[in-house]
């Protein structure tokens, strides 16, 4: 038993060799935007609880609504909102660039550059749509 | 390799496990769920869109309607397990000591259930009223 644990620490603590990470590299745009797909969904996970609040406050009834409502509709509630847009977009378009990489296509230096500036594109673009359209027509968050 | 406790090679007990021990099946389903997530979150965003502005009693309605709620279930529901299977390759990739990994673990599978869970009881509530 001892001379079996004794093996297991030593396999267990032999020094293997690392492959370089991120410090190593040239910055190239695929590569950030592969960090932003994982940041951007570390955001999305904690940005559920906004979406659960307003819908239990919306359960909940309209005074606890109203709460939601105020948040959302100030300044800071507003910039968090535009950022949870944004993230929601990327981290969409993202995947999909990856759902496009699963197939093995799109790999090529010039081909894969243009996926990833049009996801960046993209997501910036739409971001800015939705909120012209939830401004003009709807009113924007109150 | 005298370091063998049995006729399996270590290759052998580790291909198709992996550092969560389920293989590639959690790959796989990232891919499902990235695939439902695309008309969902189109719809999740035509949704709140639509009810920007509104009163409490019409979002209410709204809500509560019937292919309004199924369509935020359903992104509740693919989202979840999407943010789970997600939140733990993270966890895998950046937290290697053992019992700080398994607290993470847990931890995000309680996060992803409790939220999942009140989302979907607040869609419930506004459908069903009570």
């Amino acid at each position: 038993m001892a001379e079996l644990e004794a093996r297991t620490t030593a396999t267990a603590e032999r020094t293997r060799p690392l492959s370089p990470h991120l410090q190593i590299y040239k910055p190239m745009l695929t590569m950030m935007m592969s960090v932003v797909h994982r940041i951007t969904g570390a955001a999305l996970y904690f940005g559920m609880l906004l979406l659960a609040w307003w819908l239990i406050a919306a359960a909940a009834g309209p005074n606890a609504y109203a709460n939601v409502e105020w948040f959302m509709g100030s300044l800071f509630g507003r910039l968090v909102l535009f950022g949870y847009t944004w993230a929601l977009l990327h981290h969409m378009l993202g995947g999909l660039r990856h759902l496009i990489w699963d197939t093995i296509h799109g790999f090529e230096p010039a081909e894969r550059e243009l996926l990833t500036l049009a996801t960046l594109i993209g997501s910036t673009t739409l971001t800015l749509v939705l909120w012209v359209v939830g401004y003009l027509v709807m009113g924007g968050p109150r | 390799m005298t370091g063998l406790q049995s006729m399996r090679t270590p290759i052998r007990r580790v291909r198709g496990l992996g550092a969560a021990r389920s293989g590639t099946g959690h790959f796989w389903h990232q891919r499902v769920t990235s695939v439902a997530a695309i008309p969902l979150t189109i719809g999740l965003l035509l949704i709140i869109t639509a009810l920007l502005g509104r009163t409490h009693a019409a979002v209410v309605q709204i809500l509560g309607s019937p292919l309004v709620a199924i369509i935020m279930l359903l992104f509740i529901i693919n989202t979840a397990y999407h943010m789970w299977i997600g939140m733990q390759e993270i966890i895998l990739d950046y937290v290697h000591e053992d019992r700080l990994k398994l607290l993470s673990l847990m931890a995000n599978t309680f996060f992803v259930f409790a939220v999942a869970l009140a989302c979907a009881f607040a869609i419930l509530k506004l459908s069903f009223g009570v």
